[in-house]
């Protein structure tokens, strides 16, 4: 277990070195094979870890996915670069907050803390919020919804209730964890969310936003590796999260935007769409 | 609560390491260091791998077995287009 430990140093310590390479564009393309070596390091390293015993699933898991990652990577035109990242994203965010509910599921929810109950519900929370976000984003980009703003009168008023009530509900499991109404309750409220949150941004700000939603499944990883008590998740998620956000922020600015005015600018589009 | 408090300050810390890492971007490489975290966002693989290859329940392990396809997606293909949009950047460059 030490020596897993060690190996998950040296991953770390390849993202943080990948992430301030990609920043550059002379040292960009031996960032990201950096950053991919890290992750090598982590998944091969785990794999010896001595809670796993059954590797079908894995073995299948992997090999469907890598199947479908190479294709679309191959596939996808290099003008369609946003909507394939968000499509990505939107898998990783998924996938935190599934590792979150596996986590609770295969375990006696009494054998949890508050703190680890809170963390499981932010992941799934955070990480659900991505996954449907992130597939509107694409949808957007792709033309398969409306580019433009679509919102309902007093849309952002809506979307902060609903996340105020999210966050009540993610205390509320956390304080009963064995009322499944509230843990569902809780997960589709946050799919929900995702798709209202994003539904009414327009277009040409969907490269921002995405930007955005990478910070997020940053933050659900980083929340499922307090779940499972796991360094290099909570490391690597909070590195993204933080990374992700400078990122938006520089973004933002390159379009002359603040943050605020492209998450709630569909204030003063409400009368058009409505 | 010992362990919790521990993780917390790992979180922190690893928040500012990300705070710091990215100061100056020029245009062009936005995209590309948006996709290059995002497939580090993909680490989550590892949880898929914990709960998927775990003893505890089968229940558990078909959620694990989903994670692990959704989260391989993000990883590999996060890391393929973001070389294929840096070696794209790198022909452009020789063209000069």
């Amino acid at each position: 277990p030490n020596l897993i430990q060690i190996f998950y140093l040296i991953a770390t310590g390849f993202f943080i070195v990948g992430i301030k390479r990609l920043g550059s564009p002379a040292t960009a393309r031996s960032g990201n094979q950096l950053a991919s070596l890290g992750m090598l390091i982590g998944v091969v390293v785990t794999l010896f870890d001595r809670e796993i015993i059954a590797f079908e699933f894995i073995i299948a898991g992997m090999v469907i996915g890598a199947f479908i990652g190479i294709f679309a990577a191959k596939k996808v035109q290099m003008t369609a670069m946003p909507e394939m990242v968000a499509i990505f994203n939107g898998f990783g965010g998924g996938a935190s907050a599934l590792v979150a509910w596996g986590e609770f599921t295969r375990l006696d929810p009494s054998i949890f803390d508050t703190q680890g109950l809170v963390t499981t519900g932010l992941s799934i929370l955070i990480g659900s919020i991505t996954f449907t976000g992130s597939f509107i984003a694409f949808g957007k980009l792709k033309g398969f919804i409306g580019g433009g703003r679509i919102a309902l009168p007093g849309q952002n008023y809506i979307n902060l209730l609903l996340t105020a009530i999210a966050l009540g509900l993610v205390g509320w499991f956390a304080v009963d964890p064995e009322y499944q109404l509230v843990f569902w309750l809780l997960f589709g409220l946050a799919l929900l969310i995702g798709v209202l949150t994003v539904l009414p941004i327009g277009g040409a700000d969907m490269p921002v936003v995405i930007s955005l939603l990478n910070s997020y499944s940053g933050i659900a990883a980083s929340m499922a590796g307090f779940v499972l008590g796991n360094n290099l998740l909570i490391i690597s998620g909070a590195l993204v999260g933080a990374a992700g956000l400078i990122l938006t922020n520089i973004m933002c600015k390159a379009m002359n935007r603040t943050l605020i005015n492209v998450l709630f600018g569909a204030f003063g589009g409400v009368s058009d769409a409505g | 609560m010992e362990a919790f408090i521990f993780n917390l300050f790992i979180f922190v810390l690893a928040s500012f390491v990300g705070f710091e890492l990215i100061t100056k971007v020029p245009p062009t490489l936005h995209t590309p260091l948006m996709s290059g975290a995002n497939a580090i966002s993909g680490i989550t693989l590892i949880g898929a791998l914990i709960i998927a290859g775990g003893p505890d329940s089968v229940y558990a392990q078909w959620i694990g077995f989903a994670a692990i396809i959704f989260a391989t997606i993000n990883v590999v293909g996060g890391f393929m287009v973001t070389d294929r949009m840096l070696e794209m950047f790198k022909k452009k460059e020789g063209e000069k």
